[in-house]
Formats: C-alpha cells, structure tokens, sequence
C-alpha cells in the first residue's frame, strides 16, 4: 500500500489575524505554523495506521517555499517515510492541484488523501480537484478508511446515517474527523525525521483565481447582559429583537 | 454566456441551501444580464421543481434516473459539465455543502473553471468579476477574483438570503447521458434512526453545551430546551472526545461549521476553535457561570450563573412563550 498524503502549512490556530500591504497579504510576522490539523490528525495518521498493518510507504508531499519545511519534518516525525516539497508559491488551489497531479502522475499511490479544508483558505477544493486532474475516484469528507482485498472501503455521514462505499484503487480522499487519532511524534521518530531527505521539485505556475484584498469582519457590538432569574426578558429579546424565535 | 446552477432534490423538494443557491443563479444572472437555468436531480415532480420559478428561474433541467440514486461524485461531475455544454453556461453555481465540495473542484480543475468556494456576497462585476468568503476559519473575509472565462462559485448556505421574484418556470426532462455511466463506486446507505432528530448540519437553532455540564447524566436538560425549541443538538469538542455526546455533534474547527439563525452555547468557554465553527451563527447566546469566558465576547446575549440553574428557567420561559403565541 503506498499512499500519498497532502499537507499543508497553516497558522496556529490561536493566531490573531492581521494583512499588511495595503490588505492585500496576510501579515505572517510573528505566526506560529502547524500542519493543517485535518491533514495532520486524521489524514496522515490513518495513512500511517495503514501502511503499520498492510506493509508499503507513506509519502507526504506539500506545495510551498523553502519555509514550509518544519512541518514537512513534524510529519516525518510522526512516521511518514518520504516527503516532498514542491517549490511554489501557490496562488490558488488549483495551482497547487496541478502541482500535485503532476507529481503523482506516473508514481502509481493506491491513495492519495487530502485534509477536509484547510483552516485558514477553507476552500476544501484541493482533493477534488487533484481527483479531476488524475481522472480518478473522489471521496469527499471521509469518516473512515478501511483496505479489503484488493479495494478500498470508505465511510461517509450523510443525514441520518452513514454511506459505505467501495472503491478500486487508485482514488483520492478527503478526511474528516473520526478517521483517526491524533498521535504525537515520539524521540525516536525525531531523530529519524533529521536524517530523511525531503526531495524538492521545482513546479509550475497557473492559477485560475486570486485574492484581490482582504478585510476584517466588522467587529461585534458588545454582548447583552440578562438577569438570570429574568429568562422571559431573553424569549422576549430573542423573539422581537434578534427575530429568531 | 449564461448561469447554471445545480441542486438536488431531497426527498422530492428542494431544500433551503438549494433555494438559496436558485436565487443566487437568478440573481448572478441579472447582473450579468443573461438567462439562468436549474440543473436539478432526484426524484421530484414537476410541480416541486417550479418553486424555482418564484425565485426568478424559468428553465429547469430535471435529471431523474437510477445511476443518479447513489451519489458518485464523478458522474455527478461530469452531468453537471454536460448541462452546461447544453446550455451554454458559463457560471456555474452550487452550494457549498457536502455535495457541492465533492464536485465544484472537480469540475473546476477539469473545466479550467476558476472556483470561490463558499461564497458569501453576490460578485461585483464591473471590471473584473469578484466574490467575498470566509477564510481563516471566519476571522477574516477574502475578495477573489476568478480570473477565467469559465466561473464556478459555491454558495456558503444561511448566508446570502433568498429573493422571490415570480416568473414561469417550465420543466424539462435531461439526462445528459447519465444513462450510460457506470459507477466505478459500490455505495450502500446505513440509516439511523432519525425520526424527531433535526439535521445539525442544516438546523436554523442550534442548542450546544460543553465540559460545564460535567457528565452525559445531566443532558437531560438539554435536549429539553432543544425540543422545547425544534433546536438540534450539538456539543463542544472533549465532551465528544470522552464519549458523553456523539461524534456528529462536535462542531468547531475541527468538527463540523455550522452557521445557524440561533446558537445557544451552555457551559462552553468559547476556545477560538469552538468559535470557528460557529462564529457564522446570526445569534450567539451564552450560559456561563464565568463571567470573564472567551465566549461572551463573541455572544449576542449573555447569562452569567449556573446552567443547572438557568437552561429549566429558560426551557420554561420558551414553553410559556409558546402557549401564548400559538
Ligand atoms: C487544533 C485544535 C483544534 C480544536 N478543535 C476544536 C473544535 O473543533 N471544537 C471545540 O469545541 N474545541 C476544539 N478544540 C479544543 C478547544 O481549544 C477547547 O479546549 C474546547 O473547546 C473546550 O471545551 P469546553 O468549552 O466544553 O470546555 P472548557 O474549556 O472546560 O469550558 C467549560 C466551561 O463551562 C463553564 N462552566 C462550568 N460549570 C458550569 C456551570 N455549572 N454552569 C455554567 N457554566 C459552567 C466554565 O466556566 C467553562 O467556561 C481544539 C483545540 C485544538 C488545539
Ligand atoms: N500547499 C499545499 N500543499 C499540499 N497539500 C495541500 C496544500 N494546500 C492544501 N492541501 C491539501 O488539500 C486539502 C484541502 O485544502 P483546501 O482546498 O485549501 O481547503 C488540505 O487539507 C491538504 O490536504
């Protein structure tokens, strides 16, 4: 089983937003980066689970300048067995897409497994659309990944249940919660990471959308304190002044 | 050059994200001064189908047949790129719920269409075409522009409100080839029993509670005030993470975003992740016994004291308010 994951470089979730240039760029002076959670939590470590009880590799690849490369070592600590990095300054996510497409084209993964979205684009575009790219089977928002036999057997919640589907290998997928469970890179995994070459290819720009500007959501009025013992005064308010009741 | 947008059926009706994404086609169309046309799947009648038509969208392409019953994204994918060929389409909309993320990128990436994904304002399109989202988890809004010939836009549900606007609407049946797709996928459907639960992912009042609870015993209460209501229920991220409440509950970050008329949030301290995924509700209201909680920050209204004191007051005061308003 040789599996591709995606992953990318996003701020700490705590971050407190800010742009410079005129809002035109994300001020990043000061920001803490992670793996995206998704593609961290539940994406590689199933991968990883994986290839631990099935034999085969696992491969991460991210789409990013030479600054991306502390989390590509965090995912070579947690067990991924190759990494690369794909030298480009994605615009878009079709860009970075195509850069991984490009990549995966002759390579022959059984998997290639996304994030759900990332959280600071939260486009939940780049699975699908490398998935477009390949012409390949696309599972979106996966809850669960199991291998039998020669196919692979993927969970899905819909409204009130959930899908089971089956498919040949390759596909694409995107992970969601319940995939897996977070694990933290032990020293051994460390000090393996240091030594792991992380192959760099040089990629191509095309990208099909681009941000004009960004902006602040305007700030929340300050909130309306209600007596505890008065919960009529908060039905009252919620049905004449919010109108949501 | 024309507007395509896409919705399913469920359970023969279009449903609130695909009425929102009907008027918003009908809307992109206007500004664009062209026509709008629904691409639309399942097993509904005609008469259901022109609903489209009181939200400004005369033509609708009905695409009924059994390869469709499954959802494969691929053949979905490509009867979409089918109906836009027929029509000459060249904005395609959807909403970006699970189906739309399963094949607005695909047919993004195949049709070299540019996508905005989660689309929360109608595109400004005097010199150039751009849209507002959400990024960072909803602590800032991003303008794309898409800079292609071909567009793609997906509509973030409870976000940009439907219009009405009556026109005729006529029906017309399309299979765009479907009939000879095979699916590649084996798809079985697992249900649950839902009868009396209301969909969190689609619900207009939301009620969710956190570790202030203390332990699943005491949800009781909480699914009291949710029923009293016609709220679903959801929870914040270690009380599903310790079993008290069920996974699909979890919203925040790393859960599911939700972005309802009415959030109430019971014994929960507010974490930014927490508020990612429910910072899009239109009204936050806050139970906490600490005053000094992230969330009240981020509330419309606010309770200071404990919830095992204050959610039976509150269930109470919306049972009264309902007798006398029924
Ligand atoms: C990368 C990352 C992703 C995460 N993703 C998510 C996510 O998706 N969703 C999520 O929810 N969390 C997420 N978290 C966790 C998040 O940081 C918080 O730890 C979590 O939201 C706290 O849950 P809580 O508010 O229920 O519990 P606590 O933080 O323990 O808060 C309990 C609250 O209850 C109040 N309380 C106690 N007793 C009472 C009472 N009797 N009456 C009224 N109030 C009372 C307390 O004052 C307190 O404010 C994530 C964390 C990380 C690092
Ligand atoms: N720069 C990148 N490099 C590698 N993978 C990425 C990159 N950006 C996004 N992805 C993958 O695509 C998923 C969805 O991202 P997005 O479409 O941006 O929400 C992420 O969870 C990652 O798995």
């Amino acid at each position: 089983m040789d599996i591709l994951v995606c992953i990318s470089q996003v701020p700490d979730t705590t971050t407190k937003i800010s742009f410079i240039d005129n809002n035109s760029k994300f001020n990043d002076d000061k920001v803490t980066f992670i793996v995206n959670p998704y593609d961290e939590w539940y994406a590689l470590v199933r991968a990883l689970e994986l290839k631990e009880t099935l034999g085969g590799s696992v491969t991460v690849i991210t789409v990013g300048n030479a600054s991306v490369e502390p989390i590509i070592r965090k995912a070579l600590a947690i067990g991924a067995d190759n990494a690369v990095r794909i030298d480009l300054d994605a615009v878009d996510s079709f860009e970075t897409a195509s850069a991984i497409a490009t990549y995966a084209k002759n390579k022959n993964f059984n998997i290639i497994l996304a994030g759900k979205e990332t959280i600071d684009y939260n486009g939940s575009e780049v699975g699908g659309m490398i998935a477009g790219l390949l012409n390949l089977p696309f599972v979106s928002l996966a809850t669960k990944l199991e291998i039998v036999g020669d196919h692979a057997v993927v969970e899905i919640d819909i409204e009130g249940g959930v899908e089971v589907i089956t498919s040949k290998m390759p596909l694409v997928l995107s992970a969601a919660k319940g995939m897996a469970e977070a694990r933290i890179p032990n020293m051994r995994g460390i000090m393996a990471a240091r030594t792991k070459t992380i192959e760099v290819v040089a990629g191509q720009s095309n990208n099909l959308v681009s941000v004009k500007s960004f902006e602040l959501p305007a700030p929340k009025s300050a909130v309306k304190l209600i007596n505890p013992e008065n919960m009529e005064e908060l039905v009252q308010l919620l049905h004449s002044e919010a109108k949501v009741i | 050059m024309s507007v395509l947008v896409f919705a399913q059926t469920s359970k023969g009706i279009l449903k609130k994200n695909a009425i929102e994404a009907i008027s918003y086609g009908a809307q992109v169309a206007a500004l664009l001064n062209t026509n709008v046309t629904l691409l639309a799947t399942g097993t509904a009648t005609a008469e259901s189908l022109q609903v489209a038509g009181s939200f400004g969208v005369a033509k609708v392409l009905h695409a009924n047949h059994t390869n469709l019953n499954a959802f494969d994204s691929q053949i979905y994918s490509q009867l979409v790129m089918n109906a836009a060929e027929k029509t000459g389409a060249s904005v395609i909309i959807l909403s970006h719920d699970a189906t739309g993320k399963a094949i607005a990128p695909r047919i993004s990436a195949i049709l070299k269409a540019g996508l905005v994904s989660g689309a929360i304002s109608l595109p400004a399109v005097s010199g150039g075409f751009s849209i507002k989202k959400n990024v960072f988890s909803g602590k800032a809004i991003a303008e794309y522009s898409i800079n292609t010939e071909k567009k793609i836009i997906s509509l973030l549900p409870n976000s940009v409100p439907p219009i009405q606007k009556q026109v005729s609407c006529e029906v017309e049946n399309f299979l765009g080839g479907v009939e000879e797709t095979i699916s590649l996928l084996k798809i079985e459907t697992k249900t649950h029993d839902t009868s009396g639960e209301i969909n969190l992912p689609e619900a207009e009042l939301v009620v969710s509670a956190g570790r202030g609870m203390k332990g699943p015993e005491n949800w009781g209460m909480i699914e009291e005030l949710a029923k009293t209501i016609g709220a679903a229920t959801a929870c914040s991220r270690p009380v599903s993470d310790i079993g008290w409440r069920p996974h699909h509950e979890h919203v925040g970050q790393t859960g599911i975003a939700i972005r309802p008329n009415l959030y109430i949030a019971v014994g929960i301290s507010g974490a930014i992740q927490h508020l990612a995924g429910v910072n899009g509700s239109k009204v936050i209201v806050v139970v906490n016994k600490d005053a000094e909680a992230p969330f009240f920050k981020a509330a419309d209204y606010g309770v200071v004291g404990d919830a095992f004191e204050i959610v039976p007051k509150l269930t109470a005061a919306f049972k009264q308010f309902k007798s006398q308003n029924s």
